[in-house]
């Protein structure tokens, strides 16, 4: 079919329990699908984002893979959608935020218990980390916020069905939570 | 320590109220203010520790932690900066070994930035363990470097370090004739209480703090009230930066001040009233101290006031460095001996001011005013200025011209008339007021200083064409921040995430959206915070982005978005940690530099 | 006859002395507020209840009602700002609800949701603030301090004790506790205390009754803050 909505997802700084929530949408996805079209995302195997419409970002920014991937939805999505505690305010990963970075990387690298081969791993390959852990709206812009630790099945079903149908997204008091 | 501490409880009666001259004595003594005096202080004083520790934390001159035997703090005033605070404070840091914000190794000297001291006419100035010192520049730095070296108290130090001059360039109704003491007591006596107020209302005087409030109004409401215990405070916290005048009036023309607070006694039937002295003039203290002794000699304080059967006395009290203290109702917390938050009002202090109490708040040039009126009547005043904005204004003048001062003109007078009299030439703009002022452009020199138009309780620093207008919000946006009580939301939070977003602006980091964000954030503290301090914080950008919005447009990059914080240098941890150099290690700051 | 107050176009009355949230809330009108409980004196300092006043903003809670006031509350305008103010909060702390216990009864989050609060809208500041664990029954996780002071003033007002305090200026304001050791352990608080029970956030929590309402049955969960605050926050006429 063709013009369908094409859709991508990632998780950056997060657990993919923004995805599974998604998934919770259960047989909502028949429906969803006909309509939908997935691009880069867990679900599909795809390794980058063509043009889409609508980019969820699951996670914050941790590192500097995860500004690399933010950016390429960035520019290759319409409307990008912060999903979750983590890419609005950093989540649980940004509890390390108080704790110097070097603190951090040596306690796990160099002198933490059972530390074997202390080194600090270094490999290009190896993505760096950031001294602190972002909120995604604060290295790109994002256009809408879906909060919760994970949003409900019921958040994503809600917001997407108001995108796909022409509303304006809005989440009822029953939807907005942050736990 | 235990006798010590006992001993200035004791002088100060053990009366909380007295707490932040206490912890000034303390803090000069050790240099910090040491647990165990907390912990003594409680009991003696009856109150509990956290009461203390909150005093402790709130005011900039009080440490929980030791500061040097000398104490440096070097003004942070645009106005130091004009005069090359930079230089100075770099080759200060060097010659003393010691960096802004630390103390040295040795425990000698500690070293830091304080808001403007009010030297702003002969800057750059600072602060040794209080004492105004003026002019730094290379070669007095190596004096005072090579006396705290040699451990040389400060009464040892040449008196010329700590020179402070009046500069007055230009006086008027008030600069031109200082009263003779007793002068103003005598005809208001002779006239009648209900007459002198009816002279100072028909003189048309209005608060000079700023805010302009009818003098008259405020001391009668205070006169009605029930409460037959009254106070009367002087506002000598003048901490706007770029404001020096009061300290000039408590200088040369303190008995005057003086008598007009003992007309406004005599006037609401005050027994007391207290002197509050910004800490930055400490070295006005000992001077201002023998005139009230004098004054109380010669029986114009004290009992029975020149036969007159009343009783009133002055208490001259010490700030310890908040800027907020100049807000009446945080003035009067400070008396009490708390931090200074500003109260709730209603009820206004003319109801219930200090310890509850009626009490009417002026500033130093309103009771100077008052006392002359007294003398003169209240048309010699008022056939001087505007319809609306009567007499003179005493005005603070620094910044770039040739004769930075204290000048009084008539109000109405022009900008224009002001930077011909003190020698501003190739003028760019002036901060009028202060940073909770206006800034006014050079398409504006037609305008009138006067309440109607450009009020200002006297703050005037000219910026020429060399100028770059964004470091001047910048410093007093920082400012602000700095000086926030806290109290209060809007203000609290609001004047840090002004300082994160005017720092991102001036540093480069600007993309299209960030100057609405800037708007819209000033738009928010200036209509919800608590006092005057929140809801003027955001004047110094949000009347320089109307002036000049494209100063602040060439500041953005054309993108629609840029990260607030250094994106490659969140990277440098990890990167020096991993021993990484190659080009994956790093990243760009924004995506189109990066394409 | 009896004196009135205009709100959001409604009349309702007051008695001398009440504030406008006073005669808001007798009249079942719900104006949002953190820093206010009725049985304190009121502080004004979230200014969440900010409410237009013959034009001019004022803080509802401690501003006194007077005959004739037109007051506006439920305005787009002061929506939005208010969203904003919570926002502020927000950002200023480390409010990471859902590793927080009080997620779901607590007041702070339950009026961000109140004001459909989706996102942070400023940067976060991350400040690095201390635990207080050493007490046996509570504990202080500074992290989640709106600097209400409820603790402070149900202390002293309904403890007789003065356990709390704020402290410092500005951004570096912080709630510290009496005891020369600076931990909660050498205070005279009880578990029983009004003050270890009164914080709107989860900077106070009592220990060992962690989870015991699992999350989605909580009380914010059910109802909206305006319901609960209207019911369980009740100004008795004349007190």
């Amino acid at each position: 079919m063709a013009n369908k909505i094409r859709v991508a997802t990632t998780s950056l700084a997060g657990c993919f329990g923004c995805h599974m929530s998604f998934l919770d949408i259960d047989e909502r996805m028949l429906q969803l699908v006909e309509v939908v079209e997935f691009d880069r995302s867990p679900l599909t195997d795809i390794e980058h984002c063509t043009n889409c419409d609508i980019g969820l970002i699951e996670g914050g920014v941790c590192n500097s893979e995860n500004v690399h991937v933010l950016r390429e939805f960035r520019k290759n999505c319409k409307i990008l959608v912060a999903v979750g505690a983590c890419a609005i305010n950093g989540g649980l990963p940004a509890l390390r935020n108080h704790i110097p970075l070097e603190e951090c990387l040596n306690e796990s690298y160099i002198d933490g218990i059972g530390v074997e081969n202390p080194k600090i791993p270094s490999d290009i390959e190896l993505p760096l980390l950031l001294d602190q852990v972002h909120p995604i709206h604060e290295v790109v812009k994002i256009d809408y916020y879906l909060p919760g630790c994970p949003p409900s099945a019921d958040v994503f079903w809600k917001f997407l069905t108001d995108l796909i149908e022409g509303r304006e997204p809005s989440l009822p008091y029953e939807l907005v939570h942050y736990d | 320590m235990r006798q010590f501490i006992q001993g200035i409880a004791e002088n100060s009666h053990y009366q909380a109220t007295h707490l932040l001259h206490i912890l000034r004595q303390i803090q000069s003594h050790y240099h910090y203010i040491p647990e165990a005096a907390i912990e003594q202080l409680s009991g003696l004083l009856n109150i509990p520790r956290t009461q203390i520790i909150s005093v402790v934390e709130f005011y900039s001159f009080f440490h929980l932690a030791p500061r040097g035997q000398y104490e440096l703090l070097i003004s942070d005033s645009i106005t130091d900066h004009m005069l090359g605070k930079k230089d100075m404070l770099d080759y200060l840091t060097k010659t003393l070994g010691v960096a802004v914000g630390e103390l040295r190794d040795d425990g000698l000297v500690s070293l830091d930035n304080t808001s403007c001291t009010g030297m702003c006419d002969q800057g750059p100035a600072g602060l040794v363990n209080g004492y105004a010192l003026t002019r730094l520049d290379r070669s007095s730095i190596d004096k005072i470097a090579e006396l705290i070296n040699q451990q040389k108290p400060l009464n040892e130090w040449p008196i010329e370090l700590f020179q402070v001059d009046d500069n007055i360039y230009k006086s008027g109704l008030l600069l031109n004739q200082q009263i003779e003491q007793g002068a103003a007591l005598r005809s208001t006596f002779k006239r009648g209480i209900k007459e002198t107020l009816k002279e100072i209302d028909n003189s048309g005087l209005r608060g000079r703090g700023g805010a302009g409030f009818k003098t008259a109004i405020k001391w009668q409401f205070c006169s009605e009230e029930q409460q037959t215990e009254r106070y009367v405070v002087c506002n000598a916290d003048e901490g706007e930066p770029g404001t020096f005048k009061d300290r000039v009036l408590l200088n040369s023309y303190a008995d005057q001040v003086l008598e007009g607070m003992a007309v406004c006694a005599t006037i609401i039937g005050a027994k007391q009233g207290f002197l509050y002295l910004r800490g930055e003039y400490l070295h006005l203290h000992d001077k201002l101290q023998s005139v009230l002794d004098r004054r109380r000699q010669n029986g114009l304080l004290g009992s029975n006031i020149l036969g007159s059967g009343l009783d009133f006395d002055i208490e001259i009290c010490l700030g310890a460095g908040a800027y907020i203290c100049g807000e009446e109702s945080a003035l009067i917390e400070s008396l009490e001996g708390k931090a200074g938050i500003p109260r709730n009002r209603p009820p206004y202090p003319v109801t219930q001011g200090y310890l509850g109490k009626p009490t009417v708040v002026n500033n130093v040039e309103t009771f100077l005013a008052a006392a002359s009126i007294a003398i003169n009547g209240g048309d010699w005043f008022a056939n001087i200025g505007t319809e609306k904005s009567k007499g003179t204004k005493i005005l603070s003048i620094s910044g770039d011209c040739a004769r930075p001062g204290t000048y009084e003109y008539p109000f109405g007078v022009t900008v224009q008339t002001i930077l011909n009299g003190c020698g501003a030439v190739d003028v760019q703009g002036i901060q009028v007021g202060g940073p909770s002022g206006v800034f006014i452009s050079n398409q504006e020199f037609d305008r009138k200083l006067a309440f109607e138009d450009l009020a200002t309780g006297g703050s005037f620093i000219i910026f020429n064409s060399s100028r770059n207008i964004l470091d001047a919000v910048h410093n007093f946006t920082h400012f602000f921040a700095h000086e926030s009580c806290g109290f209060c939301t809007p203000c609290r939070v609001g004047t840090s995430l002004l300082k994160k977003q005017i720092d991102k602006i001036v540093e480069g980091h600007g993309s299209a959206g960030d100057v609405v964000a800037l708007e819209e954030l000033c738009q928010l503290v200036k209509s919800y915070s608590h006092c005057g301090l929140g809801q003027t914080a955001a004047n110094p950008i949000l009347t320089t982005l109307e002036r000049y919005p494209d100063l602040y447009q060439s500041r953005l990059k054309e993108i629609s978005f840029e990260p607030g914080f250094d994106l490659d240098g969140a990277l440098e941890t990890a990167r020096r940690m991993a021993n990484r150099y190659d080009t994956g290690a790093h990243l760009s700051q924004t995506e189109s530099e990066h394409e | 006859m009896s004196k009135t107050i205009t709100l959001d176009g409604k009349i309702i009355p007051f008695e001398d002395g009440q504030t406008i949230m006073d005669a808001a809330m007798a009249a079942g009108v719900y104006i949002p507020h953190l820093c206010h409980q009725p049985e304190f004196t009121p502080h004004g300092s979230c200014k969440l209840c900010t409410v237009k006043v013959n034009g001019r903003n004022c803080s509802a809670c401690t501003f006194p009602a007077m005959d004739g006031q037109d007051v506006l509350s439920e305005t787009e305008e002061l929506i939005n700002d208010r969203k904003k103010i919570t926002q502020m909060l927000f950002v200023e702390g480390n409010h990471l609800c859902p590793g927080c216990e009080k997620t779901g009864n607590c007041q702070l989050q339950a009026v961000a949701y109140h004001l459909n609060m989706l996102d942070n809208h400023f940067p976060l500041f991350y400040p690095n603030r201390e635990v207080d664990a050493s007490h046996a029954d509570v504990m202080i996780d500074q992290s989640r301090c709106i600097l209400c002071t409820l603790c402070v003033r149900a202390s002293q007002q309904k403890d007789g004790k003065d356990v709390f305090a704020v402290s410092g200026r500005g951004i570096n304001k912080h709630l510290i506790v009496n005891a020369q050791s600076g931990l909660l352990k050498d205070t005279d608080l009880e578990a029983t205390d009004h003050a270890a029970h009164i914080c709107p956030t989860g900077a106070i929590l009592i220990k060992r009754t962690g989870y015991r309402v699992p999350i989605g049955e909580r009380i914010y969960d059910h109802k909206e803050i305006d319901q609960v605050s209207l019911e369980t926050e009740h100004v008795k006429h004349g007190e």
